[in-house]
C-alpha cells in the first residue's frame, strides 16, 4: 500500500479492482463504509462476479478476467481525452513532460508491440526505451506537454485506441457502466479530490499482471492521487504478514528491504553490485544502497565482515542464470534436480498452479520437511486421491510447529505498519516455535562442518547468530533494526554512536562497517520511543492513541516503515509551492518561517528542501528522475497494453498480438496427461476464475480444521449464471464435473445471478468461478481449484495465471 | 436503562459472518455438519445449536442484481409469545428488556417453538433421556447483565451490529434510514420497533421488509396469552381447573395453530 488502512476513510472514492475486500479484508470494510457514509465517496466494485463487496457497492460493473488493461486504459483515454487529469500534479510530479528517443514506438504504431521485439528469443531489445537526455544527463522536457515526442503525448497516442466502445467490446462491461466508472473516478483528478484503488490477486495473478499494476499507476498519477490523504494504490495483500515476509526478502529475487538479489553474471563482487546498483539508482535515494547492502553483510557475517574482504560478499550466494520462481522451481523438483524440500507454512498441493503436476513433482522428492500446525494435503501428498502412497519413495518429515499466538514477533500489515506481538499462549504438545527448529537445525549444520578448513565452509562457520538459547526472539529484532558496530566519533571527538546502541533511522546507516542493519527499511522499529504519554518502549511495540490532525494516522501505534511515514510520496500532498491540495487533510506543508516541512505525516521528501529551489517539486525520491513514472519499462514493453490471457476464448480485438508476447510459458512434459498444458476454446469454452471467500483461509489448513468454519462453508463449489445452468441442464445445488486441459474436478454448482454471461465481440461468453480452498484433508473438504489452472506465468513476476482460464462444464452423472 | 436492544444494520453488513462464529464462541456451541446447496447460507436453519445466522438473498429488479444480507436470531420481542406460553418460567423478560432463559427451568415442551411468531426457538429431545431442552439467543445474557457487548456485537467488523438503550438504538435507526434515504436508497426503512411492543433486535433495511423475507405486521395468536393471563391465575386456585385449562390450551393449540412460516 502507498497509503494505509485507516487512511480509507479519508477517500472521495474508493475503487475497487481485482481484489474484493469485503470478502478477502472483512475490517477494512469499516474504514470503506466511513468514506462511503460520512464523505458520501462513491464505492466503485469492478468485477467478474456481483461479490460482497459489490454487495455494497454504489456503483458496480462487470468485466471479462482478464481483460483489466483495457477497462483501466480506457479510463485512461477517458481521461485524457476530456482533459480531466490533475494538471499541476502531471507537470510537476511526473515524467509527462519528459522526451523520449525519437526511435521509439508503441503498439499504436506497431500492433501491439513495442520497438525492438525479438520474436525468436520472446523478449525486448530496450535501445529505444529511454529519454532524450542532455550531456549530463538530465531528461530533455517539453513543458508544454505539446512535444510529439514527450512521454504525455506517446501515453494519449498509445491509449487513443481504448475507446469506449472498444472497452465495450473486449471486456464485456457494456458502455454505459463503463462511462459511468470513468466519469465518478475521473472527478477525483480534481485538486483538493483524492481516490484510492483497492487491488489484489485480481490484478497480479495474471500473463500482464505487472503491466495491471501499472495501468493502475499511470491512472492515479494522471489524476494526482498518490502520495495524497485518502488516495494511493493499495495493494490488500492476501495474508497477514505477508508484506513483512517479502520485506525480508521471502522472494528469489531480492534479498532484505527490497535490494536485488546478486546475480553471478553481473555481480560477481561487492564493487560489481553496488556500481550496478548506483547507477540504476539515478537521482534517487537507492544512491544510497551500499550502506544499506553493507549493514547487511555486517549483520549476516558479524566481525568477520571486513573492508579488505568485502564485508563477507563472496559468502552471499549469487543467482545462476535462470530464474527461481515457484513454477521454475517445482519443474526443477519434477525433472529431478532439486532432490530436499524444506516448506514452512505452506501448501502447494494445494495452493500450486496446475497442483497435480506439483503433488507430482513432490513424489519425486528424496525427503521434503514440513512444519506445520496441521497435517495439511502437503504432508500427506502421498494421499491424494488417485495416488498409490506405495509408488511415492518421498521421505516426509512433519515438524509439528507453534501458532501465531503461540510465539512473539512482528507482524506487517499492508499498510506498512510494524506491530509486535506478545506470545499468549504455550504451543500445544511438541509443536515449537519457529525459531527455536531454526535454531537448532543451524546449531547441527554449524557442528557438522566444525574444524573444517575448506574456504566453502566459511559462510557457515562465520555466520553471527547467537541469539541465546533457547533463542530471543527480541534479540533477532534488535538485529534487524540495526546497531552500531563501533563507537564512531565526528571531527570534534564528540560521540555519534556508541558500540552495541541500536540505530533510531537508516539515515545513518554506514558503508565501512560502522552499522549493521538486516533489512534497512526497518531500521529503527526495534529503537525505543515515546508512546505518546512520556513512555519509551521498542517503536513497534507501542501502542499510542493519539492521532493529531485526525486523518487516522496514529504516529504513536507501533511503527511504519520507512522511517514513520505513513503515506509514500507525501510530497505531493501538497502543490509545488508547498500548499496543500486540501486544506483538510494536510499530510505536510512548508512552513516558509520555520523553512521545513511540517504537517501530519513524516516528509517523505528532504524536510528542509525549499519547495521553490530546484528540485522542490522532484517528489518521487525512490524513482531514478525523482518523478511519478508514466513511462517505466517492463518486460513487455513501457505502457500496460492489452493482451489476452494465454487461455482466452476470443481474437484479441486490439492487436494481432494475441497473448503477452514476453510471457513465461514452460513446456514441460506437454504432450502426457499430466504436464504443462494449454486448452482451447473448441474444447474449453468457459473463462473460469478462482478465488478465496471470507469463510476459510488460503489453502484452508487453518479453517478447514475448524467446526464453525467448516459449517459455514462445507464443500468445494463452482458459482455459475442461470443462463449457463439452463443450458447445460444444470439445477442448483447439482453436482457438476468442471474440466479443463490440466485435470477435471467434481464439485457442487451454486446457481446464481451475481453472475452474467458477457458479449464479447459479439459473442456471449461465459464466466464461472471457484473458490480455490479445498483439498481432502480436515472437515470441509473437495477438489483443489488449482487442479485445474495453468502453468503459465507474468512476464516480470512469474506469478502464476490463476485469475483467467478456459474450463468446460458438465452436469455429473 | 429501560429496555435494552440490539440494531443491526443490513446497509453495512457484508455478511463476513463473524457474529455466527463470535456467538458459538461464546456460548459453547459446537458446529455442526452442513452441505453446499447451492447457496453461501449456512447452516441452513436456526438449530438447538446455532441461535444466530445470516440469511443471504439474491433479488433482481430490472437487470440489477442485489445481494440482501440479514442477521437472523430471537427478536427479543417486548409482547413475546415464548414467554406467555412457558410454563415453567424458563423464558422470562429479564429487568433490561431481552427475553432470558434459563436451561434448568426449561421442561422441553416446545410451545414457545410453536407460538413464536419469528420460529425461532429450537427445542430439541434427548433420544436416551427422553428429556427436552429449547434453546435460543439471550442476547448473551451473561455478557450483558456483567457490562459487555453481545459477543456478535463486538466482533461485527463493520460495526454493522450495535447495542444498547431501546430508545437510543430506534433513535440512531431513524437516523440510518433518513441517511441511506438521501443516499439513494429510497426504500430504507427501520423495521421492528412498532409492533408486538418493539422488539430487541431492531432492522435497518434498505429495502421493503418482504425483500428480505420479513413479515410486515408479525403477530402472535391471542390463544398464546391464555396461559399466562389466564389459565395461570386461575392454576393457582384450583389445580384441577388449571390441568383443565392446559389441556384445553394445548387441544386448540394442537386443532387450530400454526405456526407463522416467515422463512
Amino acid at each position: 500500500m502507498t497509503n494505509h488502512w485507516i487512511d480509507l476513510k479519508n477517500s472521495d472514492c474508493i475503487f475497487i479492482i481485482g481484489g474484493n475486500p469485503a470478502e478477502n479484508h472483512p475490517a477494512s470494510f469499516y474504514w470503506i463504509l466511513k468514506a462511503v457514509e460520512e464523505n458520501n465517496a462513491p464505492l466503485i466494485v469492478v468485477d467478474p462476479r456481483f461479490n460482497r463487496s459489490a454487495a455494497k457497492a454504489t456503483l458496480y460493473a462487470p468485466i471479462r478476467p482478464g481483460t483489466d488493461i483495457l477497462f483501466l486504459g480506457g479510463m485512461i483515454h477517458y481521461i485524457l481525452e476530456n482533459e480531466l487529469y490533475h494538471k499541476e500534479y502531471v507537470l510537476h510530479f511526473t515524467d509527462a513532460s519528459f522526451l523520449l528517443d525519437p526511435n521509439f514506438q508503441g503498439p499504436a504504431e506497431l500492433d501491439g508491440l513495442f520497438s525492438g521485439y525479438n520474436a525468436e528469443k520472446r523478449t525486448y531489445d530496450r535501445a529505444t526505451w529511454k529519454y532524450q537526455t542532455d550531456a549530463n544527463g538530465e531528461p530533455l522536457r517539453d513543458p508544454t506537454l505539446q512535444d510529439p515526442n514527450c512521454v504525455f503525448q506517446h501515453l494519449k497516442r498509445h491509449y487513443a485506441r481504448y475507446t469506449p466502445e472498444m472497452v465495450s467490446k473486449v471486456t464485456g462491461c457494456p458502455q454505459d457502466l463503463f462511462l459511468k466508472v470513468a466519469q465518478t473516478f475521473a472527478e477525483t483528478g480534481k485538486p483538493g479530490k483524492a481516490g484510492t484503488i483497492l487491488y489484489a490477486m485480481g490484478q497480479t495473478q495474471h500473463t500482464v499482471g505487472s503491466q495491471n499494476v501499472r495501468a493502475m499507476a499511470i491512472l492515479q498519477l494522471l489524476l494526482g492521487n498518490i502520495g495524497v490523504a485518502g488516495g494511493g494504490v493499495n495493494a490488500l495483500r492476501g495474508e497477514s504478514n505477508v508484506q513483512g515476509s517479502t520485506d525480508m526478502g521471502l522472494l528469489f529475487h531480492t534479498l532484505t528491504g527490497y535490494l536485488p538479489t546478486p546475480t553471478a553474471k553481473d555481480h560477481p563482487t561487492l564493487k560489481a553490485y553496488l556500481e550496478a546498483r548506483v547507477k540504476a539508482a539515478g537521482k534517487s535515494y537507492w544512491q544510497n544502497t551500499p550502506k544499506f547492502m553493507v549493514s547487511l553483510l555486517k549483520a549476516w557475517w558479524g566481525d568477520a565482515a571486513k573492508p579488505e574482504n568485502d564485508f563477507c560478499y563472496d559468502y552471499l550466494p549469487k543467482l545462476p542464470s535462470g530464474d527461481f520462481s515457484w513454477i521454475s522451481l517445482f519443474h526443477a523438483i519434477y525433472e529431478g534436480k532439486i532432490k530436499g524440500l524444506w516448506i514452512m507454512g505452506q501448501n502447494p498441493a494445494v495452493s500450486g498452479p496446475n497442483v497435480r503436476m506439483e503433488r507430482a513433482a513432490l513424489a519425486r522428492l528424496d525427503w521434503m520437511v514440513v512444519q506445520e500446525l496441521f497435517d495439511t494435503e502437503t504432508c500427506s501428498f502421498w494421499q491424494a486421491p488417485g495416488v498409490n502412497p506405495k509408488d511415492v519413495k518421498t521421505e516426509v518429515f512433519v515438524l509439528p510447529a507453534a501458532d501465531a499466538m503461540e510465539k512473539a514477533g512482528s507482524i506487517v500489515t499492508s499498510g506498512r505498519l510494524i506491530q509486535w506481538r506478545p506470545k499468549v499462549a504455550e504451543p500445544p504438545g511438541e509443536a515449537k516455535e519457529d525459531i527455536w527448529i531454526l535454531d537448532r537445525i543451524y546449531r547441527a549444520v554449524r557442528e557438522l562442518y566444525q574444524g573444517s578448513t575448506d574456504p566453502k565452509d566459511r559462510p557457515i562457520l562465520d555466520l553471527n547468530w547467537d541469539y541465546g538459547d533457547p533463542p530471543d526472539v527480541e534479540r533477532v529484532a534488535r538485529e534487524i533494526n540495526g546497531y552500531w558496530t563501533q563507537d564512531v566519533l565526528d571531527d570534534k571527538g564528540n560521540v555519534i554512536g556508541r558500540k552495541g546502541d541500536l540505530l533510531d533511522t537508516f539515515a545513518k546507516l554506514r558503508d565501512d562497517g560502522a552499522t549493521a542493519s538486516g533489512a534497512w527499511i526497518y531500521c529503527g522499529y526495534f529503537y525505543d520511543r515515546d508512546d505518546g504519554t512520556g513512555h519509551f518502549m521498542p517503536s513497534c511495540k507501542r501502542r499510542g492513541t493519539k492521532d493529531p490532525g485526525g486523518l487516522g494516522i496514529y504516529p504513536y501505534w507501533g511503527w511504519v516503515w520507512p522511517a514513520n511515514r505513513h503515506i509514500l510520496y507525501n510530497r505531493c500532498s501538497a502543490d509545488a509551492s508547498g500548499k496543500p491540495w486540501n486544506p483538510d487533510r494536510v499530510l505536510i506543508r512548508w512552513d516558509p518561517e520555520q523553512k521545513k516541512w511540517v504537517g501530519n505525516d513524516v516528509p517523505d521528501f528532504s524536510p528542509t528542501k525549499d519547495p521553490t529551489e530546484p528540485g522542490g517539486d522532484d517528489a518521487f525520491i525512490m524513482a531514478p528522475f525523482l518523478k511519478g513514472r508514466l513511462f517505466s519499462p517492463l518486460n513487455e514493453g513501457l505502457f500496460p497494453e492489452h493482451y489476452e490471457p494465454l487461455e482466452s476464448p476470443v481474437k484479441n480485438l486490439l492487436s494481432s498480438v494475441q497473448s503477452n508476447p514476453v510471457a513465461k510459458i514452460w513446456n514441460v512434459d506437454a504432450d502426457k496427461p499430466i504436464g504443462d498444458l494449454v486448452g482451447d476454446r473448441e474444447r474449453f469454452p468457459y473463462v473460469a476464475t478462482t478465488y478465496r471467500v471470507v469463510e476459510h483461509w488460503q489453502a484452508g489448513a487453518m479453517s478447514r480444521w475448524l467446526p464453525w468454519l467448516a459449517e459455514l462453508q462445507p464443500e468445494m463449489f463452482v458459482e455459475i449464471s442461470t443462463e449457463l445452468a439452463n443450458e447445460k441442464g444444470i439445477k442448483n445445488g447439482e453436482r457438476v464435473v468442471v474440466r479443463s486441459a490440466r485435470g477435471e474436478i467434481q464439485c457442487v454448482a451454486l446457481v446464481t445471478n451475481r453472475i452474467k454471461p458477457m458479449v464479447v465481440g459479439g459473442e456471449t461468453i461465459h464466466v464461472v468461478g471457484m473458490v480455490w480452498h479445498y483439498g481432502w484433508k480436515g472437515l470441509a473438504t473437495g477438489p483443489s481449484a488449482n487442479e485445474l489452472t495453468p502453468h503459465v506465468g507474468d512476464a516480470n513476476t512469474m506469478i502464476p495465471e490463476y485469475k483467467a482460464f478456459l474450463v468446460d462444464i458438465r452436469k455429473a452423472v | 436503562m429501560s429496555k435494552v436492544a440490539m440494531l443491526y444494520d443490513a446497509s453495512k453488513c457484508t455478511a463476513c459472518r463473524g457474529c455466527q462464529v463470535a456467538c458459538k464462541q461464546w456460548n459453547d456451541l459446537p458446529g455442526i455438519t452442513t452441505s453446499n446447496r447451492g447457496s453461501y447460507e449456512n447452516p441452513a436453519d436456526l438449530t438447538p445449536a446455532t441461535y444466530t445466522r445470516i440469511r443471504f438473498r439474491e433479488v433482481e429488479e430490472g437487470g440489477q442484481v442485489k445481494w440482501l444480507f440479514l442477521n437472523w436470531g430471537c427478536l427479543h420481542c417486548t409482547e413475546a409469545a415464548c414467554v406467555k406460553v412457558c410454563p415453567t418460567g424458563a423464558l422470562k423478560h429479564h429487568p433490561m428488556g431481552f427475553v432470558s432463559f434459563e436451561r434448568d427451568l426449561c421442561n422441553g415442551c416446545g410451545y414457545c417453538t410453536q407460538f413464536c411468531p419469528f420460529h425461532i426457538p429450537r427445542t430439541e429431545t434427548d433420544v436416551l433421556t427422553g428429556k427436552g431442552k429449547s434453546s435460543k439467543c439471550t442476547m448473551c445474557q451473561d455478557r450483558i447483565t456483567n457490562g459487555e457487548l453481545p459477543a456478535c456485537v463486538k466482533t461485527c467488523p463493520p460495526k454493522a451490529l450495535d447495542y444498547g438503550d431501546f430508545d437510543a438504538m430506534v433513535a440512531k435507526g431513524q437516523a440510518r434510514v433518513e441517511a441511506l434515504k438521501a443516499r439513494g436508497f429510497p426504500n430504507a426503512n427501520l423495521w421492528g420497533d412498532k409492533f408486538l411492543g418493539g422488539l430487541g433486535r431492531l432492522y435497518v433495511l434498505t429495502e421493503a421488509p418482504e425483500k428480505y423475507g420479513l413479515p410486515t405486521k408479525p403477530s402472535y395468536p391471542w390463544v398464546a396469552s391464555i396461559w399466562q393471563d389466564w389459565v395461570q391465575p386461575l392454576a393457582e386456585a384450583s389445580f384441577v381447573v388449571g390441568i383443565l385449562g392446559t389441556a384445553l390450551a394445548w387441544l386448540i393449540v394442537r386443532r387450530n395453530i400454526r405456526m407463522e412460516e416467515v422463512e
